[in-house]
């Protein structure tokens, strides 16, 4: 086992990005959907605080966009739910297949 | 073999099961719980990258926030100790399939990418330089994404209340 | 010289007309706008005496000659060196001579209209429409250029086509308008083609320069176009021949004449207008315009005019005994005395005494124009007092239309050439000419001034005697003064204006023409018309059998004369059974299959290819977003790998 670096972060949250692409293919449950994407951005902002960390530290841009993506994530998050909670009113059920008619 | 890289070690397992965990579960609120645990990893490789801050709100937003909102939605709209529908048995092998070559694809580029370091002097994750920076107007200040930002939390703030208005009904 | 101002506001103040009746008309001259057309129309025709006294008495000639002027020519498109579309003017004596005709008649028509046309609801429009038409006419006859002279025609035939479906609520009216303008576009092709020979080998649109270099053998335009030949007859020839075929068109010569007799749906009034003075002279005027060409390039051309219109006549005099519609008569009999100004063109030479066809044919052309005016609206008014146009309907309405009866009468004499009235001098002058020229065409023209001295007082006979009227309760006048005004200035034009020394103003060279009248020659003519109207007397004056027993011992003659001797039938035939189905129906089998299929094939597989697109828009978002992520690996490998 050798010392974590940069590449045991970037190998961390590329795992983590394609287990939150994998649960947002597969769920069909709108809130375990949203859960899988709360996972992706997670592993985009474990990316930028390690590229911070290790390459440029003598800058905080880095960690500023992390804090902004979390900021943007409650948001989306919020907002999701919100129609989540619409859809759940007018169809009684939050499957991804009955959102079908989103499309018309 | 530190004490420190055990650690590291820990954490990452305790992050890549639990969301494994997370999106594989048939229970929704395991699911939900999962996601939790993964949340906390990822605030403790933030601590142990001493990046405390970013780990306090990933605490306070992600775990605090956003995790209960979510269980709040699950209690809303899911009858408890529900078995989630499965997917296709088809399309959740093509879905790991896919994931699997993006994965393998990034990792074999990763480790075929050489990463140039800066030479710069290092700027500590305080607490006063990350104020001073984030309301800061002069070069590298982000007050205007701050205030940006904010705009944004308010609107999707109305959004939400907008869309979850409950309509009352037009007769009767 | 001319002032070009006054002659350009002769042929605008009509124009004028139109746009304002036309636009506004309906909305604030409901009552007043047959005044306004008639004023205008007044103005003009007092320009236009004014610029005809001017050009032929106070303009000085030279050497005797008068000289075409063109006070006024701008460039409007310019294709080559020397080739361009001008608008100009033309003052020539035909076109001063035509100013007057044309300006003349349709001011009488315009006031005559005013009581004819009373109370009908599209009034402005009517009165528009004719200010359109004499404009187009005017312009017509004043074009320098041989493409502005191609525009006005075609203005005519629209204009005409207007106001022959004036009526365009009554099917018929609508079918004789579009068959007058199909003929007559049909005619204008080989005039544009003709236009086009000319042109390309004159190397110019413009009148006077084509004409001086068709005419003079040295220029290696004339050799070059003489040269040229196609199945053997010399280009000029064919260019000559296609223009005439335009005027034939318009002129209404056999075998183009099957619109006229149904243009007849028109009110009475635009029939004068068109018929008498105006759009079917068109044809006489392009040919006497083009004359010099035609006389010394391209004689046998001329022949043809002359054959050509000699048939024309023989014809429509045989196929106006047989008809019952005053207005058909009057149509046919249109036809015939055009047929005769053509026939005189085509017998006439070029210059001093042998062109006295050419005058000859101008002045029957300015004779007829009265005369026949005057037929036509005498029949229109009986045609406002009986409401109808049969002859059968008529008769002993001398009591009633005194002034009418009168004037009608004039203008019979007049047009079976009894003398003094103006069709016997102008008359005399084409049988002359055709005497000396052509003995063929100069017996036809003699039976069929028979013929017509005989049709004319058939019809007279027919409306004003025969059996005994019986009253009509509604009109107890004859259409007030607006109507008579026009039928007494006409009737004293077509008494007097045989005494117009013709020859000193129009001739083939535009030098002075005397023109002798000879006693002996005129006996003939004049014995046969008048047995044409003893004969018609002896038929018609009173009510009896004879005609009858007449038709009967002719009974095949008389059946296929007045069925017009099957034409119609024969264009029937040939469009339904030989065009649309040798090329009409192959073009529509290609149209269906080739085209359409075509165009079925691109929509077909546009559809397919959408059913299968259409599968990818499911609206599963996991869908969409698993595309996206092959379609993102996918072009990463591109660019990585592949495409470096």
């Amino acid at each position: 086992m050798i010392e974590p670096g940069l590449y045991h972060m970037l190998f961390l949250s590329a795992a983590l990005f394609f287990i939150g692409v994998y649960g947002f293919f597969t769920r069909r449950n709108l809130v375990t959907m949203l859960m899988s994407i709360e996972l992706i951005l997670n592993s985009v902002n474990l990316n930028f605080i390690a590229f911070n960390k290790y390459l440029w530290y003598d800058k905080l841009d880095g960690l500023f966009f992390t804090i902004f993506i979390i900021a943007i994530a409650a948001a989306e998050a919020a907002v999701a739910i919100a129609i989540i909670i619409n859809l759940y009113r007018s169809h009684k059920s939050i499957d991804v297949e009955n959102a079908e008619e989103l499309k018309y | 073999m530190s004490g420190s890289t055990i650690i590291f070690y820990l954490l990452a397992a305790l992050t890549l099961v639990s969301g494994l965990l997370a999106v594989t579960t048939g229970m929704i609120f395991r699911a939900a719980i999962y996601l939790l645990f993964s949340l906390i990893g990822i605030a403790g490789i933030y601590f142990w990258l001493q990046y405390e801050f970013i780990a306090a709100v990933q605490i306070i937003v992600y775990v605090g926030g956003i995790v209960v909102l979510i269980i709040f939605s699950i209690f809303l709209t899911q009858q408890a100790g529900e078995e989630l529908p499965k997917q296709k048995m088809g399309r959740q092998i093509f879905s790991a399939l896919a994931a699997f070559c993006g994965l393998a694809l990034v990792l074999v580029q990763l480790v075929q990418h050489e990463f140039v370091i800066t030479n710069g002097k290092r700027i500590e994750p305080t607490v006063a330089n990350i104020g001073n920076q984030m309301l800061g107007v002069s070069d590298g200040g982000y007050a205007l994404p701050f205030e940006v930002v904010s705009i944004l939390l308010l609107a999707a703030l109305i959004g939400c209340i907008v869309i979850a208005l409950k309509s009352k009904p037009e007769t009767e | 010289m001319p002032n070009a101002t006054l002659i350009l506001l002769i042929i605008l103040l009509p124009l004028a007309g139109f746009v304002m009746l036309g636009i506004y008309g309906r909305k604030y001259f409901q009552n007043t706008s047959g005044i306004i057309g008639t004023t205008l129309m007044l103005i003009s025709t007092v320009l236009a005496l004014y610029t005809a006294y001017g050009y032929f008495f106070e303009y000085v000639k030279v050497d005797g000659v008068y000289q075409p002027l063109v006070p006024l020519k701008y460039t409007w498109l310019q294709f080559s060196d020397g080739v361009s579309i001008d608008m100009g003017i033309i003052i020539d004596p035909i076109s001063v001579m035509m100013l007057v005709v044309v300006t003349f008649i349709s001011l009488m028509v315009h006031i005559y209209s005013l009581g004819y046309m009373k109370g009908d609801e599209r009034f402005p429009t009517y009165y528009a429409f004719l200010g359109l038409f004499t404009f187009s006419m005017l312009g017509l006859v004043i074009s320098s250029n041989i493409f502005q002279i191609y525009i006005f025609w075609e203005l005519v035939g629209v204009s005409s086509f207007l106001l022959i479906g004036y009526y365009y609520d009554k099917p018929s009216a609508v079918a004789a308008c579009k068959k007058a303008f199909i003929v007559t576009r049909f005619a204008d092709v080989g005039f544009l083609i003709g236009i086009l020979i000319l042109s390309f080998y004159s190397r110019t649109l413009d009148f006077n320069t084509l004409i001086e270099r068709l005419t003079s053998a040295e220029s290696t335009e004339f050799k070059s176009a003489v040269a040229a030949s196609f199945m053997g007859i010399s280009a000029l020839t064919w260019g000559l021949v296609l223009v005439f075929i335009g005027g034939a068109g318009k002129s209404a010569m056999f075998p183009l004449h099957i619109w006229l007799p149904d243009a007849m749906e028109g009110p009475t009034p635009v029939s004068a207008l068109i018929h008498a003075a105006t759009m079917v002279v068109a044809g006489v005027f392009l040919v006497a315009r083009l004359f010099p060409v035609f006389a010394i390039s391209a004689p046998n051309a001329l022949s043809l005019v002359g054959y050509v219109g000699a048939i024309s006549a023989l014809i429509a005099a045989i196929i106006a005994c047989t008809q019952t519609d005053i207005k058909r008569v009057l149509a046919y009999s249109t036809m015939s005395q055009i047929g005769y100004m053509m026939f005189a063109l085509g017998v006439s030479k070029y210059g001093g005494e042998d062109g006295l066809g050419y005058t000859a044919s101008m002045f029957h052309l300015f004779t007829h124009a009265m005369f026949k005016a005057l037929l036509f609206l005498g029949a229109g008014a009986v045609i406002h007092y009986i409401h109808s146009n049969e002859m059968k309907d008529m008769g002993g309405l001398r009591k009633y239309l005194p002034i009418t009866h009168i004037t009608f009468l004039i203008a019979c004499l007049a047009i079976a050439g009894v003398p003094p009235f103006a069709g016997f001098f102008s008359k005399e002058e084409i049988l002359l000419a055709a005497y000396q020229n052509n003995t063929a065409v100069y017996w036809i023209a003699l039976i069929t001034s028979g013929l017509t001295a005989f049709y004319m007082f058939r019809l007279y006979f027919g409306i004003f005697w025969n059996k005994e009227a019986h009253a009509h309760g509604e009109h107890k006048n004859e259409g007030g003064f607006a109507m008579m005004i026009p039928l007494v200035l006409l009737a004293v034009g077509a008494s007097a204006a045989g005494f117009i020394p013709f020859g000193h103003f129009v001739s083939s060279d535009r030098t002075r023409l005397e023109t002798e009248f000879h006693l002996m020659f005129s006996i003939a003519p004049v014995a046969l018309g008048l047995a044409g109207i003893f004969i018609a007397m002896w038929m018609y004056k009173k009510q009896n059998d004879r005609p009858d027993k007449l038709a009967a011992s002719l009974n095949g003659l008389y059946k296929s004369a007045y069925h017009k001797f099957y034409i119609d039938e024969i264009y029937i035939f040939i469009t339904r059974k030989i065009i649309f189905n040798l090329i009409g129906k192959p073009a529509a089998w290609f149209d269906k299959n080739v085209v359409d299929g075509l165009m079925n094939a691109t929509g077909n597989s546009t559809k397919d290819i959408s059913e299968t697109i259409k599968g990818f828009q499911s609206g599963k978002v996991q869908s969409y977003a698993i595309y996206f992520l092959v379609s993102i690996i996918g072009l990463a490998l591109l660019f990585i790998y592949i495409w470096k």
